[in-house]
């Protein structure tokens, strides 16, 4: 079942062609990584899923982006409904400065929930399910600037959750934290897929093959080659992928 | 040799850490030592009569000049600093002519807004000296500072928190007002105290529009004086300088407390659902 399909997508800084041509199909309730040097476009096109690249002045997209069958740039779509839908956990941890509470609860009261009893409900389970409720618990009323590098990744992630989105975006969430922290997002991230569907941009190509399904190479602005993650680790068709792996170059 | 240019640096900054807490307490203390002896009851009878000075009325005119123009000056001051920085596009034109006209405008001596504010609010539109002519002189000279210090506030503020209220399906007002503005909240703060200081301590805007009158402001359309209009027409005919003084120390608590109240009120607005 796919969840999402990327048709003929093509995007533009200006007058830079950031994103040829895309075709890719995304599994749902599955995990899958985005891999490529700096600059190869992985970002922008995660990006584009959730048109966080709407913010950006002077993009320009051509082609659709269908989530359930539906262009996610269609005019009647809202994009307030998409981005409620498509969650993202960015690359430096983005806790607002307010309680732990308060931070989980944002999502939840944009969309309208205002009931306290319902909103505590939600804020214990997004943080059970981001694997932090046991460290936080007694100190949800704490700044969330106030807890480590690690636990902030996870509270953005558990931030995210609370307002059940149905695909998670994430944008080197690892990239800014110690191996421990990392190796505990990466156990989450697994638990996660039974509920999400999950893309996971990576510099970090063993983080690509711990926890991803299928993997998309990117360069220059193409998909080189995407399928099962074994199956591009193990023998690439294309030699750019080969050598990207095995550490020629990137 | 570095150990030495570390010391010297080291005693640099001390000594100019000394003159300039010096010269602070000196000027405070020399007021309150000539100001405190000369604070007498009949200093704060209703009225003001030549015998009295009395500087009751002017605390008055003050506290009502500081509080109309602020509620006049901050929101247009605030939502400009917004737009600005929020709304209008980068590299827009529009937005450069307003940036360049605030900048030279909060450079510009008071004496040039009270000259523009006598001859085109109290002749021109023939206000007279009067509140209203000194609060609109007020408004347009403190409002170059609201809009810097809000403008600077809110570059301050990361974007990755407004990516962060964005990602979460939250819309421009809504990550605007519950994420940037309780973060750029301080940063506004302090460009409005800056106002206050101003206002409160100005003379030459003042004496033009708002005027002289020693009787208390009894309606927007009537003219009065403030403390430190108070002080210099005091002093100036120098038969009431302790007096005047006495003055300077009332206008010491004045700012003190004003400041702490706005620290505060902004607390309650911000920090409330913060910590």
């Amino acid at each position: 079942m796919d969840k999402l399909i990327i048709k003929d997508f093509d995007l533009y800084y200006d007058d830079f062609h950031a994103l040829k041509d895309i075709n890719m199909n995304i599994a749902e309730n599955e995990i899958t990584a985005f891999i490529g040097p700096s600059g190869c476009g992985k970002s922008s096109l995660l990006k584009s899923i959730n048109r966080m690249n709407d913010l950006v002045e002077g993009c320009k997209i051509t082609g659709e982006i269908l989530l359930d069958n539906k262009n996610i740039f269609d005019k009647d779509v809202d994009v307030n409904q998409i981005r409620k839908r498509i969650g993202m956990v960015f690359q430096k941890p983005n806790p607002f400065p307010m309680s732990i509470y308060d931070n989980i609860a944002y999502g939840p009261r944009t969309h309208n929930i205002k009931n306290k009893a319902k909103l505590d409900e939600i804020v214990e389970k997004s943080l059970r399910d981001a694997a932090i409720w046991d460290e936080v618990k007694d100190d949800l009323k704490k700044n969330a600037l106030r807890v480590s590098g690690g636990q902030q990744q996870r509270l953005c992630i558990a931030r995210c959750i609370a307002m059940k989105p149905e695909v998670i975006l994430m944008d080197e969430p690892c990239s800014a934290l110690d191996p421990i922290s990392t190796t505990k997002i990466e156990d989450l991230i697994h638990k996660l897929k039974n509920d999400f569907t999950i893309i996971i941009v990576t510099h970090n190509m063993q983080q690509a093959t711990r926890v991803s399904k299928h993997t998309a190479f990117f360069l220059n602005g193409e998909i080189v080659e995407s399928g099962l993650t074994n199956r591009i680790f193990i023998e690439p068709e294309d030699k750019r992928t080969e050598d990207y792996i095995t550490g020629r170059f990137g | 040799m570095n150990n030495f240019k570390s010391y010297v640096i080291r005693f640099l900054v001390k000594v100019s850490a000394l003159i300039t807490f010096g010269a602070l307490f000196f000027i405070i203390g020399y007021i309150l030592y000539r100001g405190v002896p000369s604070l007498r009851p009949s200093l704060f009878e209703f009225k003001y009569t030549t015998t009295n000075v009395s500087m009751f009325p002017s605390i008055v005119t003050t506290l009502m000049l500081v509080f109309s123009t602020l509620i006049l000056v901050t929101p247009i001051g605030v939502f400009t600093g917004f737009y600005l920085i929020e709304y209008a596009h980068r590299g827009n034109k529009f937005v450069e002519v307003i940036r360049i006209t605030t900048e030279t405008l909060s450079g510009i001596p008071s004496i040039v807004y009270g000259l523009f504010g006598m001859l085109f609010f109290v002749y021109r539109l023939d206000f007279s000296y009067s509140l209203i002519a000194g609060i609109l002189t007020a408004s347009i000279m403190v409002l170059p500072l609201i809009i810097r210090s809000t403008e600077e506030a809110l570059i301050a503020v990361d974007d990755s928190l407004r990516e962060a209220s964005f990602g979460l399906g939250a819309g421009k007002l809504r990550t605007i007002f519950r994420v940037v503005l309780p973060v750029a909240m301080p940063g506004i703060l302090s460009g409005i105290i800056l106002s206050i200081g101003r206002i409160v301590g100005e003379t030459a805007a003042l004496i033009y529009t708002l005027g002289t009158a020693t009787k208390m402001t009894d309606g927007l359309f009537s003219s009065g004086r403030t403390l430190a209009v108070q002080m210099y027409v005091l002093s100036n005919e120098g038969l009431h300088v302790n007096e005047s003084f006495a003055t300077g120390v009332i206008l010491l608590m004045i700012i003190l407390i004003i400041n702490g109240l706005s620290t505060y009120l902004s607390n309650k607005l911000t920090k409330g659902r913060i910590d």
